[in-house]
């Protein structure tokens, strides 16, 4: 299999306008993987399936990560003019990350052997604009499981053939898997 | 010659029983398991029905795939929220007079996935429950000895005054109401809490 990055160039090359980044992974597997833009996706998703050097033909796994709003204190080193003289000083400056819902694609080529390559899409935030594209087009296999993450994560794809709930009826309102889900309180039970 | 106990009279060839003794007995041997298992309990249920554990030598091995013909509802694994409903609607198709086994800390409880968001925390909250099995899963042998602990429910049971079966009260419930997918849980009437003595 190629590395990421010649695979990331070799998207770029081939789709005008595809923004590509590669998210590194700092536990000990290292396995790092690639985030792709959500105008582009499904065009880059055919693109991996097709290209004769990729031939990434199975999608194995796609699951749902939600990511809350983080804020992350950073120590930054600036300039200052303090009683006229120019000193360097240490500030924490808190730095803001909104939330967002992400699908993970696992990817592997039967033809050529290689995989996993991992694919990311992240929606805008996890309210109005959680919506992403469906690779259920290019990938048979995402069908059930695009729909898992729709019903516990609260992703609506677009372009998916039938979207429904798969594992909770279908009045079900709340999204479990959803790290500010809180379940129902339990009764008072006798002592 | 005296012939004053049932014992006596049974050397002679005599059998004695009353009515009450004798329907029970016959419920008791022939207590028609419903076919349906929900998870890994299933499994030792079906062990515990097969050659080596043997339930047929208690009567309990006709496993009915008809609520119709059937006496005894296994519950035997998680129930989820999903399923709930469905086994409610088993029970009430079943025909009096029908028991309950919660088999197994998940149909009890709701065991290891008690605070998950998709499992109903016992099944005693929707129908009555006659013996609970522990265990995660429990062994074909525990089955088999909540088996025995229901024959001998049933052959306590009088056929008349307060403790009657439900099945000869005319005024206890037929049926149990069915609970319904509401937004972010079950909704419904639950039982209440059964006193475990």
């Amino acid at each position: 299999m190629l590395s990421l990055e010649q695979i990331s160039t070799r998207i770029c090359a081939a789709i005008a306008g595809a923004r590509i980044e590669t998210v590194p992974n700092a536990s000990p597997s290292a396995q790092a993987s690639l985030l792709i833009d959500n105008e582009h996706a499904r065009e880059i998703a055919a693109f991996l399936r097709d290209d004769r050097e990729l031939q990434f033909d199975y999608a194995s796994n796609v699951t749902g990560v939600d990511w809350p709003e983080k804020t992350v204190k950073v120590k930054t080193k600036t300039k200052k003019v303090i009683d006229g003289v120019e000193k360097e000083v240490e500030e924490l400056v808190e730095q803001k990350t909104p939330a967002f819902l992400e699908a993970v694609y696992h990817l592997y080529s039967m033809v050529r052997g290689g995989g996993p390559l991992i694919l990311r899409l992240r929606t805008g935030n996890r309210t109005d604009h959680a919506v992403l594209p469906s690779l259920t087009p290019v990938w048979r296999s995402c069908e059930f499981q695009e729909r898992e993450i729709y019903d516990l994560f609260g992703v609506t794809f677009e372009g998916h053939p039938d979207l429904r709930r798969i594992l909770m009826w279908d009045g079900f309102e709340d999204h479990p898997m959803r790290k500010d889900y809180q379940p129902v309180a339990e009764e008072e039970t006798k002592p | 010659m005296k012939t004053d106990s049932p014992e006596d009279l049974a050397r002679q060839g005599v059998v004695l029983t009353t009515v009450e003794g004798l329907y029970n007995w016959g419920r008791k041997n022939s207590l028609w398991p419903l076919q349906f298992g929900l998870a890994c309990c299933a499994i030792e249920m079906i062990a515990a029905s097969m050659a080596r554990f043997d339930i047929a030598r208690f009567g309990a091995e006709v496993f009915r795939p008809s609520p119709r013909q059937a006496d005894l509802m296994i519950v035997s694994g998680t129930v989820t929220k999903k399923m709930a409903p469905q086994v409610v609607r088993l029970y009430n198709q079943m025909p009096e007079p029908k028991y309950v086994i919660a088999m197994g800390a998940c149909a009890i409880s709701g065991g290891p996935f008690r605070d998950g968001y998709n499992v109903l925390k016992g099944i005693d909250l929707y129908i009555p429950v006659d013996i609970y099995i522990p265990g995660c899963p429990p062994r074909p042998e525990a089955l088999l000895d909540g088996l025995i602990a229901l024959q001998k429910k049933i052959t306590a049971q009088h056929l008349t005054g307060p403790g009657r079966p439900r099945h000869l009260d005319s005024r206890a419930a037929g049926e149990f109401p069915v609970p319904e997918f509401g937004a972010h849980d079950l909704v419904g009437p639950t039982l209440p809490k059964a006193e475990v003595s």
